[in-house]
């Protein structure tokens, strides 16, 4: 039927039927539905590229710093340079002077060289680590006083950079920070089978270090592990027991209503006041030393409070009435429902709350600058209470170094850090699976 | 549970009074300038004294003055770094909180560069060219001032390059920003003889046209990380960047500093004040610790020391301009006999 004759004829005869409106129709529906799911796959996609390409960059930026280049050197340890008096003190041989040992055996590699410049540009081919690294070899064992032993020492960063190819010998040479003459030396060394490329054990062994080869995270893992204990301390208990008394126990008015709101502000307050209250309150009332990993689990609990507030509520939320007006029912008082039933059945979602929290706390550099963790520490720090800084914090430190090689160690960095993060929130997924109970 | 981890806050609330009555680690704050050669001295001394290494923060120059300031306790810092001289005001704030024995040590210069992609060409610019590329207002010839006009570098002199004025620089919280406005800027306005007039007649009106940067948008603030201003340059061929010595310094294989007033930012030049866009480097030391915390004396022994601050030293290696020999002379006995040489 054609509809645009005459309107005032037979009207019902003019609208097509229900089926045929539902038959025309279907087409333009199933296509917006088809848009749709290809709008949400789109998107899906493009995050999940994005994601890859970061992924991807921060991995490939990371590999090579996870490897060292290393020399071999003969170090003869004379007793007249390192303890010309014979008294075999842990002082008098902490204070030898092991640069020129490891200068001497330099020289011996090289006796062509003999101008006094040139030999200061071979020694800049090591670290200042090499020195360091005799010490320790000699302090821990004094027994090889006098005899000659092979040593692996680290080369210098700009070495290092080198043997990576991150810069190109053939370049201009005011340009690179090796001269021809060192890069030639080094290639020599190659050739005598002295460079080794090891597995870089500092990495994970040492605090920070100003030169990029004797850097490590140990330092900051221990400062991160210090300040998560006391947020998890104070965050953990104090939310729960928030939680517990708000959901289960205080009365439905004004000021409840009012202690919900603030808590929910609070989960969106930036990270950063928290960091001035703690040093308004902790460090300036209370008197607690800057850098500490207490005040900094401090301030983290604080800001991880609500996360995990909110969360356990939920969780109490979640427990099914039936299951309180059972327990009532059989004669258990309020407080035995409470603690017996409701929230072991919550525990799941509350512990989830927890983790996801403290992983949120994990990424936190902005409240820490305030309360003085944005700190080159390079001891290891013993205590809650000595200096430390945390994993984000030296990840921003060393990516603000002027030095190349740090670009490759704050990835290798932030692929640890991703590394426990993604650890923290399986954990969160697997406690879900295994024990939260669908009602 | 709430009882246990109570507990747990006043035990530690008690650790924590008897530990802040004795430090045995030096304590230093401020600039993030000074942040990279402080640290490597304190990493040196940690590692061969048997003195704890010293902690670094990296607060800013004006925040290190800030807590350095707050009072003579051993809760506060030791050594305050600084890519400035300490200011009046810093020094009453001081005086005020009962840190009346200052004393200061000038350990370097630092120089600040222009510069831009290897890619491109190296620019020759004078300070007057600089200012006419950067300033917010500019003279307009009658007398008055008008927005700054100049898009393009040729527009500011027929010598430099017909391209688009593009300076990724750090902003205004950056100590190198305070000394590239003071130093390139205002140097550069004053060879303006009409703004340098002004310098008599109206002070602040002088500071605020000498040192005031455009914000439309040539002039880019790139934040405080300056590694990403040099990534900004390897991609962007055009752009220029405005940042210390030392990330030019390991940087030559990416990247080239502009000739200021035909002169190179070489290290000698730098080092004998020639090159126009350097500032001095200082720490400062609260003489009230001396002998109160440990060590503070033999860390600036080292620090002195001519194979840390010397031409050849390790900090030079970290991009730190030496002082030449008689001042450094001049300043390691200052450092050793503690004199209280910050005027009141």
């Amino acid at each position: 039927m054609n509809s645009e004759t005459g309107h005032a004829a037979a009207v019902p005869a003019a609208v097509p039927r229900a089926a045929d409106r539902v038959a025309a129709s279907l087409k333009r529906r199933y296509a917006a539905e088809r848009r749709f799911r290809a709008c949400g796959l789109a998107a899906v996609c493009f995050a999940v590229f994005c994601l890859g390409v970061l992924l991807f960059t921060v991995f490939r930026t990371a590999i090579p710093a996870f490897t060292q280049t290393m020399i071999e050197l003969e170090v003869t340890l004379y007793p007249q340079e390192i303890d010309p008096a014979g008294t075999r003190t842990a002082d008098a041989i902490s204070t030898a002077d092991y640069q020129k040992l490891i200068r001497d055996a330099l020289d011996d590699l090289f006796p062509d060289i003999s101008d006094r410049r040139q030999r200061r540009e071979l020694m800049a081919l090591l670290s200042p680590g090499a020195t360091y690294t005799l010490r320790d070899t000699v302090m821990a064992d004094p027994g090889l006083i006098g005899r000659r032993i092979t040593v692996r020492v680290p080369f210098a960063d700009d070495v290092d950079q080198f043997a990576k190819g991150r810069f190109d010998a053939a370049a201009d040479a005011a340009s690179r920070p090796l001269s021809d003459k060192q890069i030639e030396w080094f290639q020599r060394l190659e050739q005598r089978g002295l460079v080794h490329h090891d597995f870089n054990t500092t990495l994970f062994t040492a605090g920070d270090s100003r030169s990029p080869e004797l850097a490590g995270i140990w330092g900051a893992l221990v400062g991160t592990f210090w300040t998560m204990l006391v947020t998890m301390a104070i965050s953990f208990p104090l939310a729960i027991g928030a939680a517990v008394y708000l959901e289960e126990f205080a009365p439905k008015n004004r000021w409840t209503a009012l202690i919900e709101v603030n808590i929910n502000n609070l989960a969106a307050v930036p990270s950063i006041v928290f960091g001035l209250l703690g040093l308004a309150v902790f460090l300036n009332v209370f008197g607690l030393p800057r850098s500490a990993p207490l005040v900094g689990g401090l301030v983290l609990a604080l800001m991880t409070l609500p996360i995990i507030i909110i969360a356990s509520r939920a969780a109490l939320k979640a427990v099914p009435p039936s299951i309180r007006e059972a327990a009532l029912g059989v004669g258990a008082s309020k407080v035995q429902t409470v603690f017996h039933h409701v929230v072991p059945l919550a525990m799941p979602g509350m512990l989830t709350g927890a983790i996801l929290g403290m992983a949120h706390a994990l990424g936190e550099t902005a409240p820490l600058l305030m309360i003085g963790m944005v700190a080159f520490i390079v001891d290891i720090p013993g205590s809650p209470l000595s200096a430390a800084t945390v994993m984000p914090v030296q990840i921003y430190l060393w990516s603000d170094s002027p030095e190349r090689a740090f670009v490759e160690r704050s990835a290798a960095a932030i692929v640890i850090l991703l590394g426990f993060l993604v650890v923290m929130n399986l954990v969160a997924v697997v406690l879900r699976r295994r024990f939260e109970r669908k009602w | 549970m709430i009882r246990r981890a109570l507990a747990l806050a006043v035990l530690a609330t008690v650790v924590t009074a008897a530990a802040a009555q004795a430090r045995d680690q030096i304590r230093i704050v401020g600039s993030s300038t000074v942040f990279p050669f402080t640290t490597r001295v304190a990493e040196e001394f940690g590692r061969t004294t048997n003195f704890k290494t010293p902690v670094v923060e990296s607060t800013g120059t004006g925040g290190g003055f800030k807590l350095f300031c707050e009072g003579a306790g051993v809760d506060t810092p030791d050594i305050a770094n600084a890519s400035r001289g300490v200011k009046k005001s810093e020094v009453e704030t001081c005086a005020k909180n009962g840190v009346t024995e200052i004393t200061e040590i000038k350990i370097g210069f630092d120089g600040i560069v222009l510069a831009n992609s290897l890619a491109s060409p190296q620019l020759n610019i004078n300070l007057q060219q600089l200012f006419l590329a950067l300033a917010k207002d500019v003279p307009d010839g009658k007398g008055g001032l008008v927005a700054n006009p100049n898009k393009m570098w040729s527009d500011v002199d027929k010598s430099l390059p017909a391209k688009k004025i593009e300076v990724l620089g750090p902003p205004p919280t950056s100590g190198t920003r305070d000394a590239f406005a003071e130093l390139a800027m205002e140097g550069g306005c004053n060879r303006i003889p009409e703004l340098a007039a002004l310098k008599k007649t109206d002070e602040a009106k002088h500071k605020a046209v000498c040192q005031g940067i455009r914000e439309d948008g040539a002039f880019i603030e790139a934040g405080e990380n300056d590694v990403l201003i040099v990534r900004k340059l390897e991609a962007n061929k055009d752009a220029f960047g405005i940042f210390g010595y030392s990330f030019l310094d390991q940087n030559r294989d990416k990247i080239q500093s502009s000739l200021i007033d035909g002169i190179d930012d070489d290290y000698d030049n730098i080092s004998s004040g020639k090159y126009p866009i350097s500032r001095s480097l200082f720490i400062y030391v609260k003489k009230a610790h001396i002998g109160v915390v440990p060590g503070i004396k033999e860390f600036l022994s080292e620090y002195t020391s001519d194979k840390a601050w010397g031409p050849e030293g390790y900090l030079a290696d970290k991009g730190l301009i030496a002082l030449p020999d008689a001042e450094r002379a001049k300043w390691r006995a200052q450092a050793l006999a503690l004199p209280n040489n910050v005027g009141m």
